[in-house]
């Protein structure tokens, strides 16, 4: 029994053509540890997160969340909802927010707990709760074409938080923010794990979120983990010139 | 050197086309014996065939509307039977004339029900006049049919202007295909997709005439048809097909501007700061925007 472990990965090939862009990633995530997944640009760190919820589907291999686990190839009537069933346990949080447009920012709160047909007043209050908690119960009524990108990230995390996942994923959550906006999004990225316990699994070039957040950091490579460990571990001392190279060019 | 004219407004000198246009057209209609008087007495009648248009307008709208969704939603899927009697569907009505498909609903399926009713006696009783359909049935199906094809194509460009994020967005918080396309993708691809519906729809508005020549009965006539009938009694076509076309062109001017205030209402709640510019450049440099023209 390892109920502790909220997502296990095994043996992730992921092929779009002939490109193979994961080449066998082994990866487990415990309750409430975060991971910082880092790697240069194409080195399979985004791929890898967008297989866990199935955004994108594996070539090969198994993906386990919150005890459902599902093999990747092709998608059967049967296997689409168990891949619902299983996102309904993952968080994700994009690079571009993707927040919708056409609703107000607390009906893209509520959409995901209504959709999973949690009625309506137990909806709006969790989602004004997770609004506050991001520091915009404020802008409940807006749109979200009328706030800044860093609140809208927010509002994004508030958005995820609302399915009240066992995991939650980053897909670079701050790279198309302005430098100045950055700090917001990392802050309550970090009350998530101070305060929540919150499992995550972060695609980020924020060395100082990972050294200061991260239990465990996953350098990428070629579509493999070339090394991991803690933060100390890999930023202080990396073992591998392809690392110390990628290093030295971000911090 | 400064033309005296630049002083007058763009817009006051286009009003003066306009009206020299309708004064020429008077004269020449003066000169051709154009009898006012009898437009005068028939309008009311010619006027009352509008319910009947408007109604095969909707009713034809309607469907296409419905046949566009499941056209543009069945275009997209990766369904090979879906996207092959899509693919069918859209190409033989676009492919083939609306007042082809009109005959092919109103005269050529009958016999179909007749001889295969004929053929196999298993068929359920009075299925030799099950695909007989009235005039008005068949015109506003064929509307439909042939607008829907068209549409489907508007659809299925709106549904894929909805940026790839937004769907995985909607997947990553566990929506259902139904959810996320109702809740999320369909609303965004409006926006897109109603301003060209409503081209479509005034152009329908003016096919319903079409309908006419199924031999629509004289109850339930339409604008064009009761032009024709009255003007035909009359000996008076100049007059009939004149009114007729006024009317049809009322109505398209009455709804491009129902449409123009439609399309600025759903623009709300989102960024429209760039069209406020483009409107407030535009005016500043008082250049006209949109002119007086009829579109349709």
């Amino acid at each position: 029994m390892s109920a502790d472990v909220v997502v296990r990965i095994e043996g992730l090939h992921k092929s779009f053509g002939h490109l193979e862009v994961i080449r066998g990633v082994d990866m487990e995530v415990r309750r409430g540890e975060v991971v910082v997944i880092f790697g240069r640009s194409g080195s399979g760190k985004s791929t890898v997160l967008r297989c866990v919820n199935f955004i994108e589907d594996p070539t090969q291999g198994s993906i386990e969340v919150a005890g459902i686990r599902l093999e990747g190839g092709h998608r059967t009537r049967r296997k689409r909802e168990q891949i619902r069933q299983l996102r309904l346990h993952v968080g994700m949080v994009f690079q571009q927010f993707n927040l919708f447009p056409n609703m107000t920012v607390l009906d893209n709160v509520t959409c995901a707990p209504r959709c999973a047909g949690v009625s309506g007043d137990d909806c709006t209050k969790r989602a004004m709760d997770l609004l506050d908690r991001v520091g915009l119960a404020d802008k409940a009524r807006e749109h979200p074409i009328r706030l800044s990108g860093g609140q809208q990230q927010r509002v994004a995390i508030a958005r995820a938080l609302a399915m009240e996942p066992d995991v939650m994923l980053f897909d670079e959550p701050t790279s198309s923010l302005d430098p100045e906006l950055t700090g917001e999004v990392l802050a309550v990225m970090k009350t998530l794990s101070t305060e929540l316990q919150m499992t995550m699994m972060v695609v980020t070039h924020e060395m100082g979120f990972a050294r200061e957040v991260a239990d465990r950091m996953a350098f990428f490579h070629e579509g493999k983990i070339l090394e991991q460990g803690t933060p100390e571990q890999l930023i202080e001392a990396p073992q591998h010139t392809e690392t110390r190279t990628f290093l030295d060019a971000v911090l | 050197m400064q033309l005296a004219s630049a002083r007058v407004p763009f817009r006051l000198k286009v009003a003066v086309v306009w009206v020299v246009i309708f004064g020429v057209l008077a004269f020449v209609g003066n000169a051709a014996g154009f009898d006012t008087q009898w437009i005068r007495d028939n309008f009311r009648y010619i006027l009352g065939g509008l319910r009947y248009t408007m109604v095969m307008a909707v009713a034809g709208i309607a469907l296409a509307i419905v046949l566009a969704l499941l056209g543009a939603l069945a275009r997209i899927s990766r369904n090979p039977v879906a996207y092959g009697l899509a693919g069918f569907y859209v190409s033989f009505f676009r492919g083939t004339p609306l007042i082809v498909q009109m005959f092919l609903l109103y005269l050529a399926l009958p016999p179909v029900g007749r001889n295969l009713a004929a053929e196999y006696t298993w068929l359920p009783e009075g299925f030799d006049q099950a695909l007989v359909l009235e005039a008005s049935t068949a015109g506003v199906l064929a509307l439909g049919l042939n607008y829907g094809a068209y549409m489907t194509e508007i659809f299925r460009a709106g549904i894929q202007s909805v940026a790839g994020g937004q769907g995985e967005a909607a997947d990553a918080l566990g929506l259902t295909y139904g959810q996320k396309m109702r809740k999320v993708v369909l609303p965004q691809a409006f926006r897109v997709i109603i301003p060209p519906t409503g081209n479509e729809f005034i152009a329908m508005m003016k096919d319903t005439a079409l309908i006419s020549f199924l031999g629509v009965t004289v109850a339930s006539a339409e604008v064009f048809r009761r032009s024709q009938l009255v003007g035909k009694a009359d000996f008076k076509n100049l007059e009939a097909y004149v009114a007729a076309a006024l009317v049809y062109w009322g109505l398209t001017v009455v709804f491009t501007f129902l449409q123009a205030r439609l399309e600025s209402r759903i623009g709300r709640g989102y960024d429209r700061t760039h069209v406020a510019q483009a409107m407030a450049a535009a005016s500043q440099q008082g250049q006209p925007h949109g002119g007086g023209g009829v579109t349709g």
